[in-house]
């Protein structure tokens, strides 16, 4: 994105000017994260965690690459490998903690990038690319972090992965041969163990590059902001270098000093006790609960106990879950309000707040909890109303609801007053 | 000449090449996909021969076939009973306890240990582990109960507990597979 009044590369230096004519990757980076990349002055620190989300690919694939330098995908030895990085290996205890909390950190941090498109309408046009690509990404990410968590192969890895490929096996006709196909067996074992590591070092670059397209299509438009409404003049604008790439800098110290609690003073806590037995096929864990990231889905696959109609209560919930995250994908046409910031939505606010937020808090919770009354019914109406919010409540209100009056632009939001509003007719 | 019948020598070439390339395209994506399935050495007949003459009435026994768990069960008089009790109507997956097990060995319930909801070890073939209240199995994971002919009667699996193909080669070992 370019606007008029961003300002040109200009190579100054001899070297620079004959770089810029063989591979201008400077011009690139001045006009993509510089000093040439004009991005709305109003940002609040919702917008720093996309940047955040980055910085959380990153990690994992660096502390990944040297995880996978100690481990051996194998069923005889792959829980010892990782014991013998943690105990063994120089530093090795600080890469697999950092890895295996690096992923809960990527979650927590993609949830609330997902959680400021939802509330201020990010995913409203001219963005609904960016939007489809996250998506995406997200769903990348969790095929990802399933696959990673059952590389450790101890009992909660052993069962996930039979609970989740045995998800496909609900699909009519075809879901039994497929699962089998999946796992190259009847059961986990070192096929499907051995393909899942090798899935799981490829889907972070592949990740990576649909991160790049999602930054590419960003910058076409540019970054939204918590008022919603567009640039109209430079005086709208700060330039990204310096002034986003100091915040963001700002907001690596706080994530670091979160994350290195995590890692050195806490590093089981987000896992389960479980894992710490080798796989046993012959023997279920009494409590099966998926990652606490996986929480909310989890309760809307087990939400499903009785045959409705003709379609099996288990299919049922495989496609209820699958379909949770689905429905983000129409998310743009769904939603039919003119505005696009929620903090101008009176009415969506509320079932936003009230609404929305409480339902997915109780399927997060719930998915945590034994699979047992009340937590079942709770699953259930949260989950309704979960499905309800996008399919009905989002696109009625949206329609009918009289948003607030809009700030004439971002620089009359910020500083009460715009001089260029003064010039044009009232708005 | 052919350019006056409508077909060029390039317009050949062209078609050839791409199906050509379709072709071969294919023809890589064939062993692409077969090369995940089951391998032979995973296909390997693996049948499981058990002992059953130390399983006293009411007792159960996890065997190992094909990697996953198998229960042997033998069925108390009062067990089978109370699952020839139950009307086939009120069933999710109907089938009788006479149509699950062997003729003049009603007795004996041999059963896939793997919930057919998503694949959790039942409890209930272990000493003193719960059966559920169905008196059968129980599947912690997400709560599905069998009775005491291992059908689904509560819960969110969709069948009764698969019954491998088997057969008595004595009175007291049972070939599976």
């Amino acid at each position: 994105m370019s606007f008029p009044w961003a300002k040109e590369y200009t190579p100054a230096h001899p070297f620079m000017k004959w770089m810029d004519e063989k591979l201008p990757v400077p011009r690139l980076i001045y006009n993509a994260v510089g000093g040439g990349y004009e991005v709305p002055r109003n940002l609040n620190y919702f917008w720093n965690f996309g940047f955040l989300a980055g910085l959380c690919l990153v990690i994992q694939i660096v502390t990944g690459i040297v995880m996978a330098m100690h481990y051996a995908a194998n069923t005889g030895v792959a829980f010892d490998t990782i014991e013998m990085t943690v105990r063994d290996v120089n530093w090795g205890w600080m890469f697999r903690y950092a890895h295996a909390n690096g992923a809960s950190a990527f979650f927590v941090v993609i949830y609330i990038h997902i959680f400021r498109g939802f509330y201020y309408g990010s995913y409203k046009a001219p963005r609904e690319m960016v939007w489809l690509l996250g998506v995406v990404i997200f769903l990348l990410m969790m095929a990802t972090a399933f696959m990673g968590y059952v590389l450790p192969w101890g009992q909660m890895s052993f069962w996930g992965a039979k609970v989740i490929t045995g998800l496909f096996g609900a699909i009519p006709f075809v879901g039994e041969p497929l699962q089998q196909w999946l796992l190259g067996g009847f059961a986990p074992d070192n096929a499907a163990l051995n393909r899942f590591f090798s899935l799981h070092y490829l889907l972070p670059f592949v990740i990576l590059g649909v991160v790049i397209l999602h930054i590419w299509a960003l910058h076409i438009p540019g970054s939204s902001n918590p008022t919603g409404v567009e640039i109209k003049s430079e005086s709208d604008t700060v330039p990204f270098y310096p002034y986003y790439v100091a915040k963001d800098g700002w907001a690596i110290g706080v994530f670091a000093i979160a994350f290195a609690a995590m890692v050195f003073f806490f590093p089981n806590a987000l896992g389960h006790p479980d894992n710490y037995i080798p796989a046993n096929p012959m023997s279920t864990p009494a409590h099966i609960v998926p990652e606490w990231y996986f929480w909310p889905f989890y309760a809307i696959l087990r939400a499903f106990t009785q045959d409705f109609f003709f379609i099996p209560a288990k299919l049922m919930g495989v496609l209820a879950m699958f379909g949770a995250i689905l429905v983000w994908f129409f998310l743009p046409w769904l939603d039919k309000s003119p505005v696009r910031s929620g903090s101008y939505r009176p009415t969506y606010k509320k079932f936003f707040w009230f609404g929305l937020i409480p339902a997915m808090a109780v399927l997060f919770y719930c998915g945590g909890a034994p699979a047992a009354e009340p937590y079942v019914m709770f699953s259930q109406i949260a989950g309704l109303y979960y499905f309800a919010h996008f399919l009905i409540i989002l696109p009625v209100v949206s329609a009918i609801e009289k948003p607030l009056p809009l700030p004439y632009s971002i620089t009359e939001a910020v500083l009460g007053k715009d001089e260029g509003a003064e010039l044009a007719p009232s708005a | 000449m052919a350019e006056e019948d409508g077909v060029r020598r390039r317009d050949f070439i062209n078609i050839a090449a791409v199906s050509a390339a379709g072709v071969a395209g294919v023809g890589v994506v064939i062993p692409m996909v077969s090369q995940m399935s089951a391998s032979a050495d995973v296909l390997a007949a693996s049948s499981t021969e058990v002992d059953i003459s130390n399983i006293d009435p009411g007792q159960a026994i996890k065997a190992v076939f094909r990697k996953q768990p198998v229960f042997v069960r033998n069925l108390t008089p009062k067990e089978i009973s109370e699952a020839n009790a139950v009307p086939l109507s009120s069933l999710r997956d109907p089938q009788t306890l006479a149509e699950r097990t062997k003729e003049g060995k009603e007795n004996w319930l041999i059963t896939m240990g793997v919930c057919t909801h998503l694949g959790c070890v039942p409890l209930g073939a272990g000493e003193g582990e719960n059966r559920g209240e169905f008196g059968g199995y129980f599947c912690p994971c997400h709560g599905s109960a069998y009775d005491t002919a291992a059908r689904i009667r509560k819960g969110p699996a969709p069948k009764n507990l698969e019954v491998p193909e088997y057969e008595f080669t004595s009175d007291t070992v049972v070939k599976i597979g």
